[in-house]
């Protein structure tokens, strides 16, 4: 791994985390749970590295364990995007309107 | 073509942070998660045309299973549930991390470069922790082991041990990455080392277990982003590594304690007598009588605690805020952010009893009004409306800030019996001649006020 490649990602890192902590700073604790559950979805991003090792055949090992990961991952990314909406759509400013309150009924024959 | 799919990762990591920026209010929310969501699929969509990859059969397998298991759990897992399904979200994530991590290492093994070793082996480490960290944290919130603290004699210095051996692997594999079974003895370590991290401690301490390991988990991530030099991977674990960061950082200013107290002090273990001499008798009321007070009220605040979440009484809740409500009582909610078992935990269950999320009032913008409440019904919740904590130099909660539920005119406090808080501290809220305690199944009771008071 050449030395750019090294600090670009370094960069990468410091300015991410930076932004990260600015962005996040603002999530009211209202939507910490929401917040958790998507960051989550995420950093599901990794599904990426784990589809390069499930699908380029370098040995039956990496194979397998590239093939849990992207199990793995994908439930985090699928998951935690539903989840993070199913509970966003929860949060209402107003007390129910009558379209709202079917929504909800919905909601609780889920849970 | 390795143009086009860097071009899809830029801006899948814009996307994720305009994401983000959108939960900064609960209008923009939705939105900022569709972002996402398109962000993801291109970053998917780009990699599949990866010119390493030459079969789809395990991916295609992945990817279907995956989606499978991950809608059914978003789908029918209950909304008080949700600590368990994000402790076990946070295990998935590291696994799939530290397991990308031993296949580069089993791939290239020797041949890595210092720089790579050092970022595989935090990798394998973060992710290795986190994993069983947060199976153990879903089974003591799933209460298939107690809640309380398991400790042993010399258990710090043992922890510690193991830390610093696994610290000395590391620095060894760094300087000579050809070490193969080192590598594998260290990511072991690591799997017990999670385990041996969460056992001390205690269920009311598990916002800040949940928000380090949601933390682990985005770092370990962005380790795997510099193993495979991969931007994306590193934007979004970090991304994911800071949210958790800055979440343990307000939970523990919530308890007024450091992050290493929470993690080595086996919090809750033993049962101090914090207050001295008697602290008087606790007052049991009835259903009815607290009804007549919560009728002709001008304001009432709920303070909804873990309480709720086990008696499923958010509903019940809601119900009796409604009669209040259509009798012209203002009805608030205060919101400790300790309060349940991950941060935000109360929120979400009130909105999903529909609550308006304009009635949930953070700690700091509620404490001005409880002097000028009639009444704060205090449901499932203890330590975090202990007076001692704001009285009491001695106590093991001083300084923790509370929801000064003592000052409202009348308290009532919905509680399943007379035993003590989670963290075995005597309440002396209970003993004041203005709180009244109603015993039993808080939806029950609730159920029961509600009736009372259109009766009233």
């Amino acid at each position: 791994m050449s030395t750019e490649v090294i600090i670009a990602g370094l960069y990468v890192f410091a300015l991410a985390a930076f932004l990260g902590y600015q962005v996040i700073s603002r999530v009211p604790p209202l939507l910490h749970t929401p917040l958790m559950s998507a960051t989550n979805a995420i950093s599901g991003i990794s599904l990426v590295g784990s589809l390069v090792t499930a699908g380029a055949h370098y040995n039956t090992v990496s194979t397998w364990l590239g093939f849990i990961a992207v199990t793995a991952s994908t439930i985090n990314v699928v998951g935690g995007f539903m989840i993070t909406d199913r509970m966003l759509r929860m949060f209402k400013r107003q007390p129910a309107a009558k379209t709202d309150k079917k929504d909800s009924t919905e909601e609780q024959e889920r849970a | 073509m390795g143009l086009l799919i860097e071009l899809t990762y830029l801006a899948a990591s814009i996307l994720f942070i305009l994401g983000l920026k959108g939960l900064s209010h609960p209008e923009t929310a939705r939105r900022g998660m569709i972002y996402a969501e398109v962000g993801m699929f291109l970053a998917i969509v780009g990699t599949l045309v990866h010119k390493e990859i030459v079969s789809y059969e395990w991916i295609v397998a992945g990817l279907i299973i995956g989606s499978i298991i991950g809608g059914a759990i978003s789908i029918w897992v209950p909304m008080t549930a949700m600590p368990q399904r994000t402790a076990l979200s946070h295990a998935f994530g590291a696994l799939a991390a530290s397991l990308v991590g031993v296949s580069e290492y089993y791939l290239h093994g020797a041949d890595v470069g210092t720089f790579k070793m050092t970022a595989l082996s935090l990798e394998v480490l973060l992710g290795g922790i986190t994993v069983t960290g947060s199976l153990m944290a879903f089974i003591k919130l799933q209460d298939w082991i107690r809640g309380t603290p398991i400790t042993y004699r010399g258990q710090n210095i043992f922890n510690m041990a193991l830390l610093a051996a696994t610290v000395v692997m590391f620095g060894y594999l760094i300087y000579d990455p050809s070490a193969h079974s080192l590598f594998y003895a260290m990511a072991g370590l690591a799997f017990v080392f999670g385990v041996l991290l969460v056992l001390p401690i205690g269920a009311a301490d598990m916002p800040v277990v949940m928000s380090l390991m949601n933390s682990y988990a985005g770092l370990a991530a962005a380790a795997t982003g510099f193993a495979i030099s991969n931007n994306v991977l590193i934007i979004a674990g970090t991304l994911d590594g800071f949210s958790g960061f800055i979440l343990s950082i307000l939970m523990c200013r919530a308890m007024n304690r450091s992050i290493t107290n929470v993690l080595f002090g086996a919090f809750g273990a033993e049962v101090e007598a914090s207050t001295a001499g008697a602290l008087g008798s606790m007052r049991e009321v009835k259903a009815e009588d607290v009804a007549v007070q919560l009728a002709y009220a001008s304001q009432v605040i709920f303070v909804p605690g873990y309480g709720m979440a086990t008696a499923q009484a958010q509903h019940a809740v809601r119900e009796l805020a409604n009669i209040l409500e259509a009798r012209g009582v203002t009805v608030k909610y205060a919101i400790h952010p300790v309060a349940g078992r991950m941060p935000g935990h109360m929120n979400v269950l009130l909105a999903e009893a529909n609550v308006p999320y304009s009635s949930l009032y953070d700690l700091e913008q509620i404490n001005a009004e409880f002097p000028a409440t009639d009444v704060a019904v205090v449901i499932g919740a203890n330590d975090v409306v202990n007076p001692d904590a704001r009285d009491n130099p001695k106590s093991p909660i001083a300084g923790m800030p509370i929801l000064e539920v003592d000052k409202a005119r009348w308290v009532v406090v919905l509680k399943r019996g007379k035993g003590k808080g989670f963290a075995g501290i005597e309440n002396p809220l209970f003993f004041k001649p203005n709180c009244g305690m109603l015993y039993g199944d808080a939806k029950a009771s609730l159920i029961k006020l509600a009736d009372a008071v259109q009766h009233a």
